[in-house]
């Protein structure tokens, strides 16, 4: 096996061991994972059979296939920004429905009154805070 | 019967249901006058929240749509919060019928969760061929991993005892829920047994799943699985390893 086709399997195998782990220890969400576990299938893919490259480059029209397997990478990597892009604006709004909400709730719950030196008593404890710190219900 | 199950709860996640959430719930009562109803709005458009309100049931509205994994974990936060000690799962479409809840909690005996299976012989559930298949063969691969053969993994119908409960409210999957969480009650030590129950068959519109949607949540649900069981056994809270 060529060289650069060995490297490519030791760089897919770690990035592999990455991912993997990483949905483990619950900081990458499945969904997000399986875009790049299927880069990861292409990688050995190419690195294993090589005339899997040569036969996309023809596919798309290009003579030269290093050149076509850094044109699908980018076009991938395009792709990826710009669903990130999409995820990330769902999560700003939902951030800021959130916070609002919280606003409007804590004035609720604190009633007509305003905040003045007499009545700024020790905020109490929520109910799902003091839940945590039981075992037992009562 | 009430007794036996001490504080009830069913919980009843809703998207866009105000058509159907008024019987949901009537039928419930009916079949479950004991137990409290929670309705969970999952960031419904239409009057879903409106019309459970006005049923008379307690309603948590969520202010966007997560999803019915998170949806029905606020409803078993909400379970554990208020010290209930059984909560029912009960879909607010009117898939489910309140005369089952009675054959799910006699099954939660000595058992922490009970899952309604409509493959145990009870009725002629027919689904589309391409939701069918996967949902057999979920059933078969969660049956090897787990050690247990279930037939309905994919049945939201279920009851759980407080054990249970107290997980779910911690740790609950988000994208194929019922599935992927199979897998976490048994690392955890629950005991989940099924019992056959008959579902109303989908009322209007066709079903969204497709050949391709089927195959992506099967590969999700099985990658989930699988890495499931190289997590640390879960542990419930107050109890020892």
């Amino acid at each position: 096996m060529a060289r650069t086709h060995f490297f490519a399997l030791i760089v897919a195998g770690l990035l592999f061991f990455f991912i993997i782990e990483a949905i483990r220890r619950r900081k990458l969400q499945e969904r997000y994972s399986l875009l790049w576990l299927l880069v990861v299938a292409s990688m050995v893919t190419v690195a294993v059979y090589g005339k899997s490259l040569t036969l996309v480059s023809r596919l798309v029209g290009i003579y030269y296939p290093p050149a076509a397997l850094f044109l699908l990478a980018l076009i991938f990597v395009v792709v990826l920004l710009l669903h990130f892009s999409l995820v990330i604006s769902r999560l700003s709004e939902q951030s800021r429905i959130l916070a609002q909400k919280l606003a409007l709730l804590e004035n609720q719950l604190a009633g007509d009154s305003a905040p003045s030196p007499a009545n700024t008593a020790a905020p109490k404890q929520t109910r799902a805070e003091q839940k945590a710190e039981e075992s037992v219900c009562t | 019967m009430s007794k036996d199950f001490g504080r009830v709860l069913v919980i009843v996640p809703a998207y866009n249901e105000e058509a159907n959430i008024a019987a949901v719930v009537a039928d419930v009562r009916h079949h479950a006058p004991f137990a409290d109803i929670v309705v969970i709005n999952d960031g419904s458009s239409d009057g879903t929240a409106g019309r459970a309100i006005a049923a008379g049931v307690a309603v948590l509205s969520l202010p966007f749509n997560v999803g019915i994994g998170a949806a029905v974990q606020t409803g078993f936060q909400y379970a554990h919060e208020n010290c209930y000690d059984t909560a029912i799962q009960f879909d607010g479409d009117g898939q489910h019928d309140g005369a089952a809840i009675a054959t799910l909690l006699e099954g939660l005996e000595n058992v922490d969760v009970v899952i309604g299976s409509r493959y145990l012989g009870a009725g002629n559930y027919t689904a589309p061929l391409a939701r069918r298949s996967g949902m057999v063969v979920l059933s078969a691969i969660v049956s090897t991993i787990v050690g247990r053969r279930f037939t309905d993994t994919t049945s939201g119908f279920r009851a759980l005892g407080r054990r249970a409960i107290s997980l779910c409210a911690k740790t609950y999957p988000s994208d194929y829920p019922e599935v992927e969480v199979l897998p976490i009650m048994h690392r955890a030590g629950l005991k989940v047994i099924e019992v056959p129950v008959t579902m109303n068959p989908r009322q209007g519109g066709t079903s969204s799943i497709t050949w391709a949607r089927a195959i992506y949540y099967m590969v999700k649900v099985i990658l989930a699985i699988l890495i499931e069981l190289l997590r640390k056994a879960p542990t419930l809270h107050g109890e020892k390893t």
